[in-house]
């Protein structure tokens, strides 16, 4: 079963990924030592590929550095729900390929021990065995994330217009 | 119904008619601001630079400002791959070490215009919407993909505004403003929305720099003030002509998704105390409380009068042993004219200790990182947990004159009560503070 990190509101970036690092580390290897480190020190060497990552309101705010997204897509979160998030954290994560789900509701319903199951197909995230639907994504974003993220998606246009 | 600021400059910038709150249009910023990331961004796309090239020269701007000068060889190594960077595309607008903060040497090189679209790979890019720019944060990847296409897309937001009235005490800031703005609205009560800040002719351009600054605190895409004879007064100032820029305002009956009122006349000064930004309370609250730094300056805050209100504290006064008063000019031209003006060499002689303009210890990295169990007063714009290097320290937030009179007496102290006298004294007793 895979786990799940729960965490409160207002979780920013210096929680996410401090500042200190952010210009000494960059790609994912330099990243994921320091994932959490001030808000969950056994996160980094605890998480595991189809991990979820829950969260209250205002998930990612502060700092536009994008090693938290980078950090989180690395490591196989299967997806972040949160009852809101940042708006340079929920770009950062469309450009990562990072799933964000946006679900209050989902987020109130999990007790400890609940197992958090996802199912993007039918747009549902299910959480001790309660089932609950998020918005389908916007055209513009959906396009991003077939691509694979923000660079394959820009190079595919650069070729087109080549 | 008419149309906010945000719908009409994203409007014009994506080539519509008209647009309403939740449509995403693809535009092409005028500007594309990056600084020591600037590397790591041009590093995801080394390739494709070769391959395509930059899709504009004069889009780019790279600034110098995080971790400066180099506090070790890896920054060094950084910083020369950036020059490299610079120097083989050609971008025109380069400043290196020792120029400025990115966000104040966009506004003071004309390079953030009323009616441009801003986007930044930093998050205080909002601070140019004082000039009546829609500016916001990006991510490292998107400015990766900028330079190479030129365009991205955004969704129109929906905006709060802000009315404005009244004219701020003696010894209340725009700094005080902004904070309780951020503490009545809290940190994501303008999350995705452009705030727009109506009534502000009383306020000047530094004043709206220091608010527009903070949008982000509450999590704001952009925030903007509507030009006026002050705006085109301070571009002329730089050399900006009036026929350079095409300004844009909300129309009277736009729509708005919240309106807020706030007579300045009644605010006092506050502070924000650890871990978040809108965490605000009276300063009479946290009156007393020991600080071992003290940092005046920033991009928030480290504008000339900045320095010479808190020169106008501390002039003839010291700084309380045992407490350290950090400066921090937010870029050479500010330097210049606050030494010119006398405020650097009275809060050099009140004790206070210069360092070079650049973010210093704002975000951690060099330059008065805290140790475990310290606390900081700060001018800038973030206390969160770590933001100064250390996870177990503190950081409380307040304006110039605050941070001033706090240094006098090693606590946080009410400016209030520490205003020069009209016969150049201070008025809040005089002689070297001391702490315990």
């Amino acid at each position: 079963m895979s786990k799940v990190w729960k965490y409160g509101d207002d979780i920013n970036t210096d929680m996410l990924f401090p500042g200190k690092y952010t210009y000494s580390c960059s790609t994912a290897e330099q990243i994921l030592p320091h994932l959490l480190e001030d808000l969950d020190s056994s996160f980094a060497a605890g998480v595991r590929p189809g991990d979820f990552l829950l969260a209250g309101k205002n998930f990612g705010c502060g700092s536009s550095r994008e090693q938290p997204a980078l950090g989180l897509k690395a490591v196989g979160i299967e997806a972040v729900v949160a009852k809101s998030y940042a708006r340079i954290f929920y770009r950062a994560a469309v450009n990562q390929g990072l799933l964000l789900i946006e679900c209050p509701k989902a987020v109130e319903a999990y007790r400890e021990g609940d197992e958090v199951r996802l199912d993007a197909t039918a747009g549902t995230v299910s959480v001790g065995g309660q089932s609950f639907a998020f918005p389908s994504l916007p055209e513009a974003i959906l396009a991003i994330r077939d691509a694979g993220g923000l660079l394959p998606y820009a190079r595919a246009k650069l070729r087109n217009r080549a | 119904m008419g149309k906010t600021f945000a719908e009409k400059i994203l409007a014009r910038k994506s080539g519509r008619d008209a647009l309403r709150p939740g449509e995403i249009v693809t535009v092409r910023p005028d500007r594309l601001l990056s600084h020591d990331n600037t590397a790591a961004i041009v590093a995801k796309i080394a390739a494709d630079l070769v391959e395509f090239g930059p899709a504009r020269k004069d889009m780019h701007v790279v600034v110098l400002d995080h971790v400066v000068p180099a506090a070790s060889e890896k920054d060094a190594e950084n910083h020369k791959a950036i020059r490299r960077y610079v120097q083989r595309y050609g971008v025109e607008h380069f400043f290196d070490v020792g120029t400025g903060i990115c966000h104040q040497v966009m506004v003071e090189k004309g390079l953030a215009l009323p009616g441009d679209l801003i986007l930044g790979s930093d998050s205080h890019t909002c601070m140019y919407g004082a000039l009546g720019a829609f500016a916001t944060g990006i991510d490292r990847t998107e400015a990766a993909a900028l330079i190479l296409t030129g365009e991205t897309w955004l969704k129109v937001p929906e905006s709060i505004r802000i009315d404005l009235s009244g004219s701020l005490s003696p010894g209340v800031t725009a700094k005080d403003l902004i904070l309780s703005i951020i503490g009545r609205l809290g940190a994501d009560g303008a999350n995705y929305q452009c705030v727009e800040f109506h009534g502000a002719a009383g306020l000047s351009i530094d004043e709206r720099l220091t608010v527009a600054n903070m949008g982000i605190e509450m999590g704001a895409k952009a925030a903007a003030f509507e030009v006026d004879a002050r705006t085109v007064e301070y571009l002329e100032s730089i050399g900006v002509r009036r026929d350079g820029y095409e300004p844009v305002w909300a129309d009277a009956d736009a729509e708005y998704s919240r309106r807020l009122d706030f007579d300045l006349s009644t605010l006092g000064p506050v502070v924000a105390k650890p871990h978040t930004v809108d965490n605000v309370v009276s300063v009479e609250e946290v009156e007393g409380t020991p600080v071992d730094q003290c940092v005046l300056g920033t991009c928030t805050n480290g504008r000339a009068s900045d320095f010479e209100l808190a020169a106008s504290i501390l002039r003839g006064r010291q700084i309380a042993s045992g407490t350290r008063l950090l400066l921090l000019p937010a870029s050479r031209e500010v330097l210049r004219r606050a030494i010119a003006s006398g405020a650097i060499d009275a809060l050099l002689a009140a004790g206070g200790t210069l360092l070079p303009t650049g973010c210093g210890p704002c975000l951690g990295a060099h330059q008065g990182v805290l140790a475990a169990g310290e606390r900081c007063l700060s001018t800038s714009n973030r206390n969160f947990r770590g933001r100064m290097g250390c996870a177990k320290a503190e950081i409380f937030l307040a304006s110039p004159a605050t941070v001033a009179a706090s240094a006098i007496h090693g606590r946080i102290s009410d400016p209030r009560k520490n205003l020069p006298s009209p016969f150049g004294r201070g008025a809040g007793g005089e002689g070297r503070g001391k702490r315990g």
